[in-house]
């Protein structure tokens, strides 16, 4: 049994079949990648992993635990952690207390009215940032921060509970590709460090073929795909869906 | 048999008064996204206008024209009114354009009463349906005639409607603009045009309603505020900016309403909250609404980091209370109760603002609360003898309990459609109070509610209002510090991400709502002990306001806004009465111009004081 399981996972929206019988695994430690074209449900299959659509179909199975249809904040508590396509943070907070809010949910900690919020798990809340080198800026107000510093605070906010597993919603999207590479290396020291299991979407290919330990092609909602980079790099089906062999919308 | 059809007659007759009035509110909101508050007003002037022209007037010609021409009169001052007030401010946030339109209700209220006069007005019958043909006989029942002329206009009205919008480019765009009204202004349809006109029909809308309501009723300076809750009630259960959703709920309200009267006469107004109460716990979004996720900010975006008071700044708010503690050595009667009566409203806006301003939730009812826990101590003591202490503290948890109940259902929506449900729920806590008239004495009051063991006015109890409404201030502004205050203000910064780390963002907002809920009612029962009685008024949509202009005009921003808010409204508020009769408009007016010029409210001055004084990271740096 791998450490998630996802099985024939299908959603709809009205006649529109979003995501169709995906299946695949992902192993304790693996860089997994989910990528196709615009449109190919990624970002449905995401929303389905993360609880914030049902799935019609399917089951999600996280380290021997059904975590299908599951609210995002109760499969947030089973060890995942969750980095958004446009930034998610909290605006009118300084940088570390974004991190430090993470912290005190963690610890059940968010109907506490005894202590002030910004002198709790100061520490941790700065091992993090320190990780994701953004320490210099713990306080900084978060609306004043650069987009590709976000997209590191909310790499920081989603290891803050220490995730088994973290979902990346093009974390690299929006910056510059010099950051991209950094942003990846990170996230690929992290993997290793920590035995996280990463299940991320993009766009720049670059970065995934590098970084990438596996590759899962989506098309038009059904699973292309599935293998190492040099096999999907190999695959003539994945090259017709990216280069356009012409052939894609053949059948219309 | 024929009188339970002419019931149902009269509920269709009501139905129809108040679609024609509703219409125009729902229509202005789809397309504008602006609640009109001045929607009331609008409805009153048409009262006004018609009985000018009608006693101008003569004949049926002369008399149905002159209900036409006051809707299109009433229309133009819409009009004037959108391109003065609103035009400016139409990408501000909700909570600024609720404040402008609220300004608009003030100075319409006294420009009515400088023309028309404070006295009732009562409107001629229409031609044709006087004497023997004021009413007609439906199987051996009394039917009004009239009754039956208002449904017949307004079917007319929503046929001319159904045309406009099914048949006129304008229409077309209108529906356009309803659903998706950025890429109607993509595609280069001229937006500025298109709402002008949505606002003069609207409007139009209101001032014909007001116009056939008056061989009925007449004209009154309470005509504005007596529509505005069923009008708010039926668009909230159409699904606000749905025509026909507003015509099927006033349908349903007033016919429920005409046979709700026979079973149960002292609860007809608390009959049309609930229906609302029962349609929203199946539809959030009323019965034809689409669920809509506003991610705007209804109270304005929020970027500044709550950072640690300075202590300059701890030395003005030592000073002040030090101040506060003394002056009953050189103040005394009127001028220490003027301090009460700041304090009292202090807290009240404090408890406001920690909903609005942390939790980015415009409530529209708090009045709700404050009122409930006036209600609450007053009744403990008129019934059950509490002493004044226990009625104090139970205030609190009474009210509470109330904003449980409001706030289960008002917390599953967002933005526009919360304020306007807190506002509606609100009114059904007024009207009980109203109407319940053998427990609460209805517009009567409670009186005598002095305190047994300190007198009213005393030394003594000046320090009991300065310790607890001190107190609650201290406590709220603490609150929003601790993480629940955090994770209140993490809800309306990114709600998306507070699911994401694990936290019920509507439980918080739910339990904050209460615990808000509950320092208003701290300020209500002391409210009660410094007045001695209290009246319906305290939970009308009008002290809803106040507390919203206190909080608007501190600035939402900081946490200190509510305080000088409060105070600066009150003292305003003392000064005016003093100098003019037309305070009202006077208010209005400066409303009206601090939203256009001063976006921030006062707290443009006030940010200048923040920036003095609040420690800075730098600062602590240096440290």
């Amino acid at each position: 049994m791998s450490f998630l399981n996802v099985k024939d996972l299908s959603k709809n929206f009205g006649g529109i079949k979003a995501v169709q019988g995906v299946s695949f695994s992902l192993e304790k430690g693996e860089l997994l990648a989910l990528i196709g074209p615009n449109g190919a449900g990624k970002s449905t299959c995401f929303n389905m992993l993360f609880g914030q659509l049902k799935p019609d179909a399917g089951s999600v199975v996280l380290d021997g635990e059904n975590i299908t249809g599951l609210k995002p904040r109760k499969i947030w508590r089973k060890g995942v952690g969750r980095t958004f396509q446009i930034t998610a943070t909290y605006g009118s907070m300084t940088v570390i207390e974004n991190v430090q809010m993470a912290l005190i949910s963690h610890h059940h900690q968010g109907f506490s009215f005894t202590k002030r919020a910004t002198k709790m798990y100061r520490e941790k809340a700065m091992e993090m940032l320190e990780l994701v080198g953004m320490a210099e800026q713990a306080e900084r107000g978060t609306a004043t921060i650069a987009y590709g510093d976000l997209k590191s605070l909310e790499l920081a906010i989603a290891l803050a509970h220490e995730p088994k597993l973290l979902l990346m919603d093009e974390p690299a999207a929006g910056m510059a590709p010099t950051e991209r590479q950094a942003l990846m290396a990170l996230t690929k020291r992290i993997v290793e460090e920590k035995g996280v299991s990463v299940l991320f979407t993009e766009h720049d290919m670059d970065v995934v073929f590098e970084h990438a330990d596996r590759i899962l092609v989506l098309n038009r909602g059904q699973l292309l795909a599935n293998g190492t980079v040099d096999e999907i790099r190999s695959n003539p089906q994945v090259q017709e869906v990216y280069l356009g062999g012409g052939t894609t919308f053949a059948n219309e | 048999m024929g009188f339970y059809l002419v019931q149902l007659l009269t509920g269709l007759s009501n139905a129809c008064a108040l679609f024609l009035v509703a219409s125009g509110l729902t229509l202005i909101f789809g397309v504008t996204r602006i609640v009109n508050f001045s929607h009331g007003s609008f409805y009153m002037l048409g009262a006004y206008i018609a009985y000018t022209l009608v006693e101008q007037s003569s004949g049926a010609f002369g008399f149905w024209g002159s209900l036409l021409l006051a809707g299109i009169a009433v229309g133009i001052i819409g009009l004037i009114v959108e391109l003065i007030v609103l035009k400016p401010i139409y990408k501000s946030p909700e909570l600024y354009q609720l404040v402008a339109t609220f300004g608009v209700i003030l100075v319409i209220q006294d420009l009515a009463q400088w023309i028309w006069g404070a006295e009732d007005l009562f409107g001629r019958r229409a031609p044709g349906f006087k004497g023997e043909n004021a009413t007609v006989d439906i199987a051996g029942t009394l039917m009004p005639t009239y009754d039956l002329a208002i449904i017949a206009i307004a079917l007319s009205v929503l046929g001319i409607l159904w045309f406009i919008f099914n048949r006129t480019r304008f229409g077309i765009l209108v529906r356009a603009a309803t659903l998706d009204r950025e890429m109607v202004s993509a595609l280069g349809v001229n937006q500025s045009l298109l709402f002008s006109g949505v606002f003069f029909l609207g409007s139009m809308l209101a001032g014909i309603g007001g116009a056939v309501q008056l061989p009925k009723g007449g004209a009154s300076l309470l005509m504005d505020f007596e529509i505005l809750s069923p009008i708010f009630v039926v668009v909230v259960i159409g699904g606000m900016g749905s025509i026909w959703g507003v015509f099927v709920a006033s349908i349903l309200v007033s016919v429920l309403q005409a046979f709700g009267v026979l079973f149960f006469p002292q609860s007809t107004l608390v009959l049309m909250f609930l229906v609302m109460a029962v349609v929203l716990i199946f539809r959030p979004w009323g019965l034809y609404g689409k669920e809509e996720s506003s991610t705007e900010h209804a109270a304005g975006e929020i970027k500044e980091p709550l950072r640690e008071v300075g202590s300059k700044m701890k030395m003005v708010f030592l000073t002040i209370i030090a101040l506060l503690i003394i002056s009953p050595i050189f103040l005394e009667g009127y001028n220490l109760n003027t301090i009460i009566d700041v304090l009292v409203f202090c807290l009240f806006a404090a408890s406001l603002h920690y909903i609005l301003g942390t939790g980015g939730l415009v409530s529209f009812g708090h009045a709700a609360f404050y009122g409930g826990g006036a209600y609450a101590a007053a009744l403990l003591v008129t019934y059950a003898n509490t002493p004044m202490e226990l009625a104090i503290f139970f205030a609190p948890f009474l009210a509470g309990f109330v904003a449980l109940i409001i706030g289960w259902f008002c917390v599953r929506l967002t933005g526009v459609y919360f304020a306007m449900l807190t506002l509606a729920f609100a009114q059904v806590l007024w009207s009980i109070v109203f109407q319940w008239s053998a427990v609460t004495k209805g517009d009567d009051g409670l009186t005598d509610v002095y305190p047994q063991i300190i007198t009213s006015g005393s030394i003594l109890h000046y320090y009991v209002v300065l310790i607890l409404a001190v107190g609650g201030i201290i406590l709220l502004r603490a609150m929003a510090h601790t993480p629940f205050g955090y994770s209140l203000r993490g809800g309306r910064d990114s709600s998306l991400r507070s699911e994401a780390i694990g936290m019920d963002v509507k439980l918080i907002q739910m339990s904050s709502f209460v615990f808000a809920g509950a320092m208003a009612g701290l300020a209500g029962s002391l409210f009660v002990f410094t007045k001695g009685s209290v009246f319906p008024d305290e939970m009308t949509i009008a002290r809803s306001f106040d507390a919203l202009l206190m909080v608007f005009l501190g600035g939402v921003q900081s946490l200190t806004g509510p305080i000088s808010g409060a105070a600066a409204f009150t003292l305003l508020h003392e000064w005016l009465v003093q100098i003019t009769e037309y305070w009202r408009g006077c208010l209005g007016i400066l409303i009206i111009c601090i939203v256009i010029l001063l976006p921030n409210g006062l707290a443009g001055i006030g940010e200048l004081f923040r920036n003095i004084f609040t420690k800075t990271p730098k600062e602590e740096a240096a440290k």
